[in-house]
């Protein structure tokens, strides 16, 4: 990674039926898109509980993107409408902690679109980088004058917001 | 707890190793915590490195296995075996995907030697925290359902009742046969199309292992694999199948006509009470209840009255068949492109534009014309035709696949005209000529020598507007040849539209109720484009001929025959082991609060009233997971993916920007 440019670390929560293949796909069609974006499989983009990307975030990752079926597609027949709802939930609550909205992304990506999968990763990238590091672990738990706080105890604090 | 993993990265030739520097992650890795042991190799896949594993867990007691290598849907399955052969339970093994996922996705070395680390960290922090897991048996109901009775469907289920199961063939329309029973010859070998057809649909008929619904649609599917249940409407067809001896008075005598839209494209009309083809499977009529004067007015009967068994019951109603299955093949087939969609080429309003499958059934000796080509009036002999390729295919205005059967059946077209109309003129408009096939590229040079034009070039416009002597009262083809780099005007009696193949209109309901994909085009999608072409990403359901993607026939029952041997394999082991991958709620920790109940899309969860407790029934739980996200007392239990295994690949993939991001003390 180059010294000048900030490369941001993103997380991507990718459901196993479509979009992780999708991705599969991109990388057999050998498309190339921004190294950025680090895969977890997850069986279905409602699995994706909105502890994972708080933790994320938390753990230093810059950005965070879902990845699911299309609305209508999805593998276990409505799994992605419950990550959709979830979303818009977090999205209310990240946005009272000041992280911007492209910091985290919802993309629907079937398994044959590999291409729109790669071109969600490098415009998420991108989006990342103009807004530069995150560093909620610094900020939120090491900035105000607080110890830093042993994990544990910050999940339950974020279970009661 | 302390466990002792075992890493392997994979070269994968050059594939891996070309940009990610293999050593380096492997040595890294070895300095991990709870790694024991590290290693690259050229092919993990190949048995010398399966073996490896093996030896290394027996050697160095290895407790916990990670490669490094393909995507897990490439081989998970492998390294499982091998994990397993070492003497370890399966699923303490995790896969990195460091090919499709890294080496495949950037040509940054660096960086992909980085974000490797990053991927087999995240699967050694993951793999700690697998816990052994045990398949769930599921035995597989015998009987299967093929939806759909064209020839995919119908070679589908002619190879599985052979071999001694029952199949359950469902038909939307009055008969089987499909599009192919509308066709007049097949390329190449100009076989009767209907000659060749209508014994399988016997065969189907008379069959002891196969029930066949026609007139009938799948309502609903519910279970999974093995266990399936099946409801399906059988439409009224006003006349009672047992007493129906297929005689035709009733058709013969009904007095209302109607424009056959289905089967003769429009271009002829049928009975209100009719059998669409007379070689229709099964013979029974069905009876049009918008067109029958009786449900119009009240009066007429003609039907009921003349029928010589008194089979003609106007209080009809649809049944609802419910019955279990084991497999499901889906052979849905496919519509014709709407040519009404290119205005430019004429169609619908220059009389003389035809469709293929008009053409088709024009060429049809059982068809509207007995054979003869003629124009829109029914007497005039074109002698000059053009056959316009590509109508709706290889064009980004509609779609932009080829259909692959289009240039075969237009040249099939111009042989049937020249074979009927000997001196006519035939030009074909292509853009590329496609034949790959056995003997296709033989008949493309038969028709070269026969004196058909080729005009390489689309077509833009069919016009009646005449402009240069000769064109008078004739269409107007206009179109660049490519080859000379001129516009050229043919002048024509009869432009015959070679429309392509899409999906069924309703296909994305389909695909919603059997609960796998369909793409953009509307076609269901295969598990594996090469090496699975006829499983979905659904256990238990599979698709057969045009409604995976534009097929002709030999290819179509290729697909049939293939998904039944998919479908034979699973009946013959009788028992299958499905992915333990499924929720369990602790009863310690369930509050009750019925939250999960109504999320599940499978309603595997049911409630104890007595304890006010939630129960996962295990064979009906699919594994997606949305159960155990939404838990407010974190009481549901996601095996394989746990929150804790889920919790420590963050932990594990973010490795260094924890450590850059370290928190001021």
């Amino acid at each position: 990674m180059s010294e000048q440019q900030f490369e941001p670390v993103i997380v991507g929560f990718l459901c196993n039926w479509c979009s992780y293949r999708a991705a599969d796909l991109a990388g057999t069609s050998r498309t190339k898109y921004a190294p950025n974006m680090r895969a977890i499989r997850v069986m279905c983009s409602g699995r994706v509980d909105p502890q994972f990307v708080l933790k994320a975030l938390r753990e230093g990752a810059d950005g965070v993107m879902i990845a699911g079926c299309h609305p209508g597609e999805c593998h276990y027949v409505e799994g992605n409408i419950k990550a959709l709802r979830r979303y818009v939930l977090l999205k209310r609550m990240l946005k009272q902690w000041g992280i911007e909205k492209e910091r985290v992304q919802l993309v629907w990506a079937s398994a044959s679109e590999g291409n729109l999968l790669a071109e969600a990763v490098d415009r998420m990238t991108e989006e990342v980088r103009a807004l530069g590091p995150l560093r909620w672990r610094q900020a939120v738990l090491g900035g105000n004058g607080h110890k830093p706080v042993e994990t544990a105890e910050v999940e339950v604090e974020v279970e009661e917001v | 707890m302390s466990e002792k993993v075992g890493v392997y990265v994979c070269h994968c030739g050059t594939n891996i190793a070309g940009v990610v520097d293999v050593e380096e992650v492997s040595n890294w890795a070895g300095e991990q915590p709870n790694v024991v042991c590290s290693r690259d190799y050229k092919f993990m896949c190949s048995s010398l490195g399966q073996e490896l594993i093996e030896e290394d867990i027996k050697e160095h007691g290895l407790t916990r296995i990670v490669v490094a290598a393909c995507s897990p849907h490439m081989h998970e399955k492998t390294f499982r075996g091998a994990t397993e052969r070492g003497g370890l339970n399966p699923y303490l093994f995790e896969m990195a995907n460091i090919r499709e996922h890294n080496s495949w996705a950037t040509t940054d070395k660096a960086a992909a030697t980085h974000k490797a680390k990053a991927l087999v960290n995240g699967a050694v922090e993951r793999v700690v925290h697998h816990q052994p897991l045990e398949p769930i048996p599921v035995e597989i109901n015998p009987a299967t359902l093929v939806v759909g009775g064209g020839i995919a469907g119908i070679s589908a289920a002619l190879e599985l009742a052979d071999a001694g199961n029952h199949v359950y063939l469902v038909e939307r329309e009055p008969s089987i046969g499909g599009h192919m029973a509308q066709l007049d010859k097949t390329f190449p070998t100009l076989d009767c199309s209907a000659c060749i057809l209508t014994p399988k649909m016997v065969d189907v008929e008379q069959h002891p292992n196969i029930t066949l619904y026609s007139w009938s649609e799948v309502e609903n599917i519910s279970g999974y694999i093995g266990n399936f249940n099946v409801t399906v409407r059988k439409k009224a067809r006003y006349v009672i199948e047992e007493l129906c001896t297929g005689c035709g008075i009733c058709e013969e005598k009904c007095p209302r006509k109607v424009v056959d839209e289905v089967f003769e494209a429009g271009l002829a009309q049928r009975k209100a009470i009719y059998t669409p083809f007379p070689q229709a499977v099964p013979k029974y009529p069905v009876l049009d209840p918008p067109n029958c004067t009786y449900f119009e007015r009240g009066k007429c009967k003609a039907c009921q009255i003349l029928c010589p068994t008194g089979a003609i019951d106007f209080e009809q109603e649809d049944e609802l068949l419910e019955f279990p299955v084991g497999n499901v093949i889906l052979a849905t087939g496919y519509d014709l492109f709407d040519s009404n969609r290119i205005p430019q080429y004429g169609y619908g309003h220059l009389a003389n534009v035809f469709t293929s499958l008009e053409f088709e059934r024009m060429v049809n000796a059982s068809g509207p014309t007995d054979g003869k080509i003629v124009l829109r009036d029914g007497e005039s002999v074109p002698q000059s035709v053009a056959i316009v390729h590509c109508v709706g295919s290889r064009d980004n205005n509609y779609h932009e696949y080829c259909s692959k059967v289009c240039c075969m059946y237009s040249l099939k077209f111009a042989h049937l005209v020249h074979e009927r109309i000997p001196e006519a003129e035939v030009y074909n408009f292509y853009i590329d000529i496609r034949t790959p096939g056995k003997g296709y590229e033989e008949f493309y040079n038969r028709l070269l020598e026969e004196g058909t034009h080729f005009i390489r070039g689309r077509v833009a416009d069919v016009t009646d507007a005449a402009r240069l002597p000769g064109e008078e009262g004739k269409l107007i083809v206009q179109a660049e040849d490519t080859l000379i780099g001129k516009q050229r005007r043919i002048p024509v009696d009869m432009v015959i539209l070679s429309a392509g193949m899409e999906a069924r209109h309703d296909s994305q309901d389909v695909s919603l109720m059997f609960g796998m994909g369909c793409d953009f085009d509307g076609f269901f999608t295969e598990r594996h484009p090469k090496l699975d072409p006829v499983a979905t990403m659904t256990e238990g359901i599979f698709i057969a001929g045009a409604c995976q993607g534009p097929k002709d026939i030999p290819d179509s029952v290729a697909q049939g025959a293939a998904a039944a041997a998919r479908v034979a394999g699973l009946v013959n082991q009788e028992t299958v082991m499905m992915e333990p991958v499924r929720a369990s709620i602790n009863k310690e920790t369930c509050s009750g609060c019925r939250l999960c109940n109504d999320l599940c899309p499978y309603n595997a969860i049911v409630f104890h009233e007595d304890q006010k407790l939630s129960e996962v029934i295990t064979a009906l739980c699919q594994g997606c997971g949305t159960c155990v996200a939404a838990c407010p007392s974190s009481a549901i239990n996601g095996a394989h993916f746990t929150n804790e295994q889920v919790f420590s690949e963050i932990e594990g993939i973010l490795w260094d920007v924890m450590e850059h991001q370290a928190v001021p003390a």
